[in-house]
């Protein structure tokens, strides 16, 4: 099963751009920029999940450019659009660094979380392979312990990319074996550890707890890991992604997010909220369920990729 | 992060004047924040539109009910709108004890169906229907695996080939089910995007070969916009019968599932409520309406009150707070209707935003609207409609009757006579700064 999108530069260069040729045939018929046009940008921001809320704000910092740089042209006002955008993706963080770079610690401790079903496991086995590639040791620990041969899938994961795993049996403590697998990891001397944990919905306590409890154990072995928390989270998911990343951040103080699934329709533009309310960056997409089909988020061609269509629609 | 609807709506309203009929002007400033509320909840910005257009229809000219604020009568008519638009009469697998049933499960990637396999299992057998398992999903590593455990946790049969071909998975299945007289056969399928051709033709094979007899649909309660878009193909290309939306144990408010049954016009069967294989129930759509708008349950709240509060007597109540007659009798009466309602503490905790900020512990004493029932039940009839009468010796009486004492008493009607300033002030125009203490 080859996932058909390889790139999402290369997906923006195949589909047509509608969103330019709508915005340019508007402005001919009115000769102007004016409130429907708004309206159906508006409408292609919602459509994004982009959310009402960052999707009024947007628009009125647009309004602001256009009156005040006095924009009559189609492209102008795109570009203008997609500039406030990526600005939103960018800020604080100008220079995004390489998630795979150098570490300066070692073990470096990676720690995966997240609702049901968003692709941690999948997105731990890429990860660990990408690490693999250039020639870091790699140990994956099993902290699902919960769902259903959720360890058989990591154990694959792990197979295909050449990692080490740690893991214990359905229904164990997963503190414990992230104590364990934190442990083996220091006197072993791995270069990275990634920590795959049981999804959960974000509004139930004990759960949290549990997750929070996770942190503490690792702390108590290396006090500075983990020295990377990622939220996993669906692209296909709408407004409720801020819950969830308002939630997890309260509990483990995220470092980044993974938006996975970004191969099928869904633009993800819930992202742009979080970024905004919380400050959290996305730090990798998934684009295919291929080992080498997670890369690193590039803001402007995200956002690019927010305003072509694919032929579906 | 968002309050409820029809507290928004009330704000609204208390700026307008005329309050007894939903108007034009009143209902489009309205529409924003119903507009809001549904985009909040991800129902499709499209189908919000055409939502929108109905509701004013609806809502033109409709008077508002005595007991019921405009923003509530709003919310009513909004509620009732999605319940339609959401009600398909219910749906019913037809399953036999003598024959098989075949049903498939298709959807995107996570969500949820190899769980939601196991709990229709779990559902249909305790019903007496022997059903099986099939592990169709020979893509996603140790999938096959995890049914293989939900299966014998619940202990129903599994079937799960070596095969890299489903068709030769299903074939299996179907002659292992007429072998041990099974009557539901449910076909787990891999998770597949809507877009992917080569995926979509998979399925469709499949669907051919087996000629299951339902199709379900499941689908992730969070999921956002592209709902519309992702049912829509699913629908296209292989004419699913019902709709199972998981993950409704978390807090996303649901609008996939107006958008889905929007495009596809197929009911929503059932919802799944948790990570427990008996944590699947028959889908409710006034429950996912409430959901959709985000109102907790202020809709029973809504409807308690219309039961509990006579239309008339409520007129009538209304006209003497306004002529500033409100007496200690009318007080006592309206207590009355409140306890119909329920206990106090539930229904304080049914006002949505205001759960929340209720500490933990919070347990109000009940007993407070007993004692104050009964101390104006400890005075005679006038007393009641003139309590300028009530003197040192009248209210020792009232504190002997009723077993409070004369501070509670005093207390009482110190707390009344600020109501009644209160209610002057509103007839006539002036919005208090503040609610007085009430006396419970």
């Amino acid at each position: 099963m080859l996932s058909f999108v390889r790139n999402l530069r290369e997906k923006i260069a195949k589909t047509k751009n509608s969103f330019v040729g709508k915005l340019a045939e508007t402005i001919r018929l009115r000769g102007k920029v004016d409130e429907e046009l708004m309206e159906e940008l508006e409408d292609i921001l919602l459509k994004t999940d982009t959310g009402v809320e960052m999707t009024t704000l947007i628009i009125d910092k647009l309004r602001d450019e256009i009156k005040v740089k006095k924009l009559t042209e189609a492209e102008a006002v795109q570009d203008t659009l997609q500039n406030i955008m990526s600005d939103i993706l960018l800020t604080d963080y100008a220079e995004t660094e390489d998630f795979y770079s150098e570490k300066a610690s070692k073990p470096y401790v990676i720690f995966f979380l997240g609702v049901n079903g968003v692709g941690k496991t999948t997105t731990i086995g890429k990860v660990a392979s990408r690490f693999r590639q250039s020639g870091k040791s790699v140990l994956i620990i099993a902290g699902d312990t919960f769902r259903a041969a959720a360890i058989e899938q990591l154990e694959i994961w792990a197979d295909r990319a050449g990692a080490s795993i740690i893991k214990s049996q359905q229904g164990a403590d997963p503190s414990s074996v992230v104590f364990d697998g934190v442990q083996s990891a220091l006197k072993k001397g791995y270069d990275i550890v990634l920590i795959d944990t049981a999804g959960r919905q974000h509004n139930k306590a004990n759960l949290m707890q549990e997750l929070s409890k996770m942190i503490r154990t690792i702390k108590k072995v290396i006090p500075a890991a983990p020295h990377e928390t990622l939220l996993v989270l669906d692209a296909t998911t709408g407004q409720n992604a801020v819950s969830q990343a308002k939630t997890f951040h309260e509990i483990a103080n995220l470092t980044g997010l993974v938006l996975s699934k970004l191969d099928g329709t869904s633009k993800g533009g819930i992202i742009l909220n979080i970024r905004h309310s919380l400050g959290i960056p996305v730090k990798l997409i998934g684009i295919g369920e291929q080992i080498e089909d997670l890369q690193s988020f590039d803001p402007v061609s995200f956002v690019e990729a927010m305003f072509t269509t694919e032929q579906t629609e | 992060m968002f309050n409820s609807l029809s507290e928004r709506l009330d704000k609204i309203f208390k700026n307008i004047r005329g309050k007894g009929f939903l108007t034009e002007q009143n209902i489009k400033d309205t529409m924003r924040e119903i507009r809001l509320a549904l985009l909040e909840a991800d129902v499709n910005f499209r189908i919000v539109k055409n939502f929108i257009i109905e509701v004013e229809k609806r809502c033109l000219g409709v008077e508002v009910q005595k007991s019921l604020t405009p923003g509530q009568q709003l919310v009513k008519i909004v509620h009732e709108q999605l319940i339609s638009l959401m009600d398909t009469g219910g749906f019913e697998l037809k399953v036999y004890d003598n024959k098989l049933t075949t049903i498939m499960l298709v959807g995107l990637q996570g969500s949820g169906k190899t769980t939601a396999c196991a709990k229709l299992g779990s559902f249909y057998r305790k019903k007496k229907i022997k059903p099986m398992l099939v592990a169709c999903d020979v893509y996603r590593p140790a999938a096959i695996h995890q049914l293989q455990v939900l299966g014998k946790q619940l202990d129903i049969p599994v079937v799960a080939t070596e095969d890299k071909d489903v068709i030769k998975i299903a074939a299996t299945a179907l002659k292992e089910a007429e072998k041990d007289f099974t009557n539901l056969l449910i076909f787990d399928t891999a998770g597949r995007l809507h877009i992917d051709e080569v995926m979509m033709d998979e399925v469709a094979k499949l669907k051919a070969f087996i000629k299951p007899d339902y199709i379900f649909f499941v689908a992730d309660a969070m999921t956002g916009q592209a709902a519309v878009t992702v049912a829509q193909e699913f629908y296209n290309k292989l004419a699913f019968d019902a709709v199972i939306l998981t993950k409704l144990d978390g807090d996303a408010r649901g609008g996939a599932a107006l958008s889905i049954k929007a495009v596809t016009d197929r009911p929503i069967a059932f919802v799944g409520l948790g990570e427990k294989t008996s944590d699947l129930e028959v889908f409710y759509p006034d429950r996912m309406a409430s959901r959709i708008l985000g109102m907790g349950d202020v809709l029973s709240l809504i409807e308690k009150a219309e039961e509990a509060f006579d239309e008339k007597e409520a007129e009538k109540l209304t006209r003497k707070m306004m002529k500033n007659q409100f007496t200690l009798n009318d007080f006592l009466n309206q207590l009355q209707s409140i306890k119909k309602m329920g206990p106090l503490d539930s229904i304080l905790k049914m006002i949505p935003g205001l759960a929340p900020k209720l500490p933990k512990d919070f347990n109000l004493d009940n007993n407070a609207l007993i004692h104050v029932e009964a101390i104006i039940q400890s005075m005679t009839n006038k007393e009641r409609e003139k309590p300028e009468i009530l003197n040192g010796s009248r209210r020792l009486r009232i504190s002997r009757g009723c077993g409070r004492s004369v501070t509670e008493v005093n207390r009482l009607l110190r707390q009344f006579e600020d109501m009644k300033k209160m209610m002057k002030k509103m007839s006539s125009g002036q919005m208090p700064k503040g609610m007085p203490n009430m006396p419970f």
